[in-house]
């Protein structure tokens, strides 16, 4: 891989290079070598404490263990999730509208409402409806996700809709438009085009925080694992959290893909980057300023 | 103007989704042979047999009380109870609709109507009763000190002093132990089950909790055990709407017979009787 | 009002370990950050992967499962820290020096490739113009995400309410428990509490952007 930051390699700082790589890829490997042998003799990988995945103990069946965790955990992540988005974006819509409301009465509270929700953790406003409203857990924690995750997409919206050039909206004055018309047909759909991979991004942490629900007691992927923990004994747990991070990581993964696949859609050809290396994908080149979504609020637990 | 319409409906399919998926599950009645005209009209008695079905607090991560296995049924003691009551409604198993209610919420669930009642390890004590009702008590607990087995420092709660004990942040063996033991210190997390661990890695040594609870995981674990008395006494009772006197009595009734017939034994016997011994049912306390 | 009053001192000591926790994981994060980003754009190979792998993993994990991992599994393979706010401060840590790190790269692409490359053309090792050239510049451009990523950091300490620290969150629960029913007013001021950092803070990063924003 080249990059500007140094010469295409000669035979002697390839030699090098191939020194550098064999000794850090010993390196590193030998570190998991020693952990995996102290957990070995720990008696993490024996069979028997991971037979909860093909035959688990107390005449559960390997299928009810894996549709806890699959169907009903990981179910459970997916439809707060599927329930919050929607909403979330519906909200940030409005907010990001009567953000940019000529009138102050408008105005203002969206203001308050955006920064007070990008302000505070997702948890505390879980917690607020969990403990403060009484509601159910499945209910605090979309109620956390929704106004939280709108408030950002508030601000998304907001640094779309300011990306624009001036001309649109004066081009759509000059014909005739209403602001609201002008806002509906034109603004707004090239606002959201051009902000879809920040859009997407933030769905992504909106269900990467589903996670929260497990401090709250909502029975989402990771209490899941907890309770079959306890179901079945503490011998379990490396067995059932490697299967519950996995699953994480790779529907967490698929989503950020896509939303980098969306966004080299949509970007123009650079002359690249300084590493050489494709941008990342909340953070391309340039956008630090454009998002300023990128960074605080993407970075929920 | 098509993103418009297609906004418009995709919101008004998340709004029915939300709604249905907040809307509780009514099962199917069954079993027991009382029936609504059994009660005095317009109780609460009354309008759960008519529907045939009920809302159930409980725990679900309470092992020989509440615990819920992958086929999310929960088992245990507060269980059978709570089939008992159902029971005399009329109201069979799979009328029963079992709500987790972990330890903060116990009271604005049944204030907000999410469960008709609360069987959950729930202690009696006078600051609930201004918000919430009890029936009961139907059993008495106490809370204790849970060990490994090796450790030989920790014999009673007398000990404790310097140590970190572990339990659940935001519960009643918390408080008491910051308001009566400020000596130790209280390293609190999520859940019970998560203090397992640090136990077993000597970063806490305790755990601290109702003495059933700890008895529990003791029988689940070789390596632990109960030690000392208990040190407070945790009366358990049946958590409901304040002001619902006729129901109150009624449970209050249904336990008193439970007793005499030998069902609250059994209901002991099949879940935390594998591990402790049976003991005598405590008097209702009518107030 | 009153509960809030009569308890200050325990909303204040939670805030306390809160700001150190921010504190203490920042420092670290920034270090920790500063190095996989060197690891990213460095011509080792196996760096360059490890660095890869690390912050593609920390990134699309949940910070709850960091900690249940951190507090529940690690010490079946040997990792045991000591309980409480030390394990916060290196959940917290492994986590954000991720987005630490990707904040820092993109900070390092932000600059004009041209600077890199007329530091080659008079002969600069890769060091040199890292840290003669390209840094320098990169630092203008990466102090508001880099805030914006300590103001994250502050507010995601909350979830090691759940893992034995009493940070704010911890506090305010244990007091819900001492007046039950008044939920809603003891959240309300530990939302204060939170409010007092992350708005200043978040103002602080914003008046920074529109002074280093400059037409390219």
């Amino acid at each position: 891989m080249s990059s500007v930051l140094y010469d295409a390699p000669g035979p002697v700082a390839r030699r090098r290079e191939l020194w550098g790589s064999v000794i850090g890829t010993l390196v590193i490997l030998g570190a998991l070598f020693l952990a995996a042998r102290y957990a070995a003799g720990r008696g993490v990988f024996q069979a028997d404490r991971w037979d909860v995945l093909w035959d688990p103990p107390k005449g559960q069946s390997a299928g009810a263990v894996w549709r806890s965790i699959l169907v009903n955990g990981l179910g459970a992540t997916l439809r707060a999730a599927a329930i919050a988005a929607p909403l979330a974006l519906v909200l940030g819509l409005l907010l990001a509208v009567w953000r940019r409301a000529a009138n102050a009465v408008v105005r203002a509270p969206a203001i308050a409402v955006v920064e007070l929700f990008r302000g505070l953790p997702v948890l505390v406003v879980m917690f607020f409806g969990w403990v403060g409203f009484g509601m159910k857990p499945m209910q605090a924690v979309i109620f956390g996700l929704v106004l939280y995750n709108m408030a950002i997409i508030a601000e998304i919206l907001r640094a779309g809709l300011a990306a624009l050039p001036r001309g649109q909206a004066e081009a759509s004055l000059a014909i005739g438009m209403t602001r609201w018309q002008t806002l509906r047909t034109v603004e707004l759909p090239q606002a959201v085009r051009t902000m879809t991979p920040s859009l997407v991004a933030q769905l992504v942490v909106l269900l990467k925080d589903s996670s929260l629900g497990f401090i709250i007691g909502y029975p989402e992927l990771l209490r899941a694992i907890q309770n079959n923990t306890q179901y079945f004994g503490q011998k379990y747990s490396v067995a059932l959290f490697a299967v519950g991070a996995l699953v994480y990581l790779a529907i967490n993964i698929s989503l950020s893909r896509l939303a980098v696949r969306l966004q080299r859609r949509g970007s123009k050809r650079t002359a690249g980057a300084i590493d050489g290396q494709r941008a990342a994908a909340e953070l391309p080149a340039g956008a630090v300023v454009l998002d300023p979504a990128a960074g605080r609020d993407r970075m929920g637990p | 103007m098509r993103t418009h319409v297609a906004r418009t409906a995709a919101l008004a399919a998340a709004a029915l989704l939300a709604l249905g998926a907040c809307a509780s599950d009514n099962g199917g009645g069954g079993g027991g042979g009382a029936t609504a005209g059994d009660f005095p009209e317009g109780s609460t008695m009354a309008r759960l047999a008519e529907a045939g079905a009920v809302k159930v607090g409980t725990k679900f991560d309470q092992p020989l009380f509440g615990l819920v296995g992958p086929d999310g049924v929960p088992e245990g003691f507060d269980v059978e109870i709570a089939k008992i009551i159902a029971s005399e409604l009329g109201i069979g198993e799979d009328g029963i609709t079992w709500e987790e209610t972990v330890s903060a919420v116990r009271e604005d669930a049944i204030a907000n109507g999410t469960v008709d009642f609360v069987v959950a390890t729930y202690t009696i004590n006078d600051t609930r009763k201004e918000k919430i009702s009890f029936a009961g008590p139907y059993y008495v607990a106490g809370q204790a000190l849970l060990t490994l087995k090796e450790n030989t420092d920790i014999q009673g709660v007398d000990d404790i002093a310097g140590k970190k004990i572990c339990t659940v942040s935001g519960s009643t063996p918390e408080q008491n132990l910051l308001e009566n033991y400020p000596e130790a210190e209280v390293v609190p997390f999520a859940a019970y089950s998560d203090c397992l661990e640090p136990l077993r890695n000597n970063q806490v040594d305790a755990i601290s909790t109702d003495n059933v609870i700890l008895a529990g995981f003791a029988a689940e674990n070789d390596d632990l055990e109960v030690r000392g008395d208990q040190f407070t006494d945790e009366p358990y009772g049946i958590g409901l709407a304040k002001d619902d006197t006729d129901f109150r009595n009624f449970i209050n009734d249904v336990l008193e017979k439970a007793y005499e017939d030998g069902r609250w034994a059994e209901a002991w016997e099949k879940t935390a009787g594998t591990v402790l011994p049976t003991p005598e049912p405590p008097a209702v306390d009518r107030y | 009002m009153d509960i809030f009053v009569d308890n200050l001192p325990a909303y204040w000591s939670g805030f306390r370990v809160t700001l150190l926790l921010t504190l203490y994981s920042g420092a670290a994060s920034l270090v920790v950050g500063a190095v996989l980003a060197a690891f990213r754009v460095a011509p080792l190979r196996p760096l360059r992967i490890f660095a890869t792998t690390y912050v593609e993993v920390f990134r699309n994990t949940p910070l709850t499962l960091v900690f249940f991992g951190m507090v529940l599994v690690a010490p079946q393979f040997g990792i045991i820290p000591p309980l409480g706010f030390w394990t916060a401060v290196l959940c917290l840590t492994l986590y954000t020096s991720a987005f630490v790190s990707e904040a820092l790269r993109s900070g390092i692409n932000s600059v004009g490739v041209g600077q890199a490359e007329a530091a080659r053309a008079i002969g600069l090792t890769f060091g040199q113009s890292l840290t003669l050239v390209i840094l320098p510049q990169a630092v203008r451009t990466v102090i508001p995400p880099l805030i914006n990523v300590i103001i994250a950091l502050a507010k995601n300490t909350s979830v090691a309410a759940g893992f034995a620290t009493v940070e704010l969150l911890a506090s305010g629960r244990r007091l819900t428990q001492a007046y039950p029913g008044e939920g809603m007013l003891i959240f309300a001021g530990v939302a204060a509490f939170y409010l007092l950092f992350t708005i200043p803070a978040g103002l602080l990063a914003t008046s920074i952007e529109k002074k280093v924003a400059f037409a390219r």
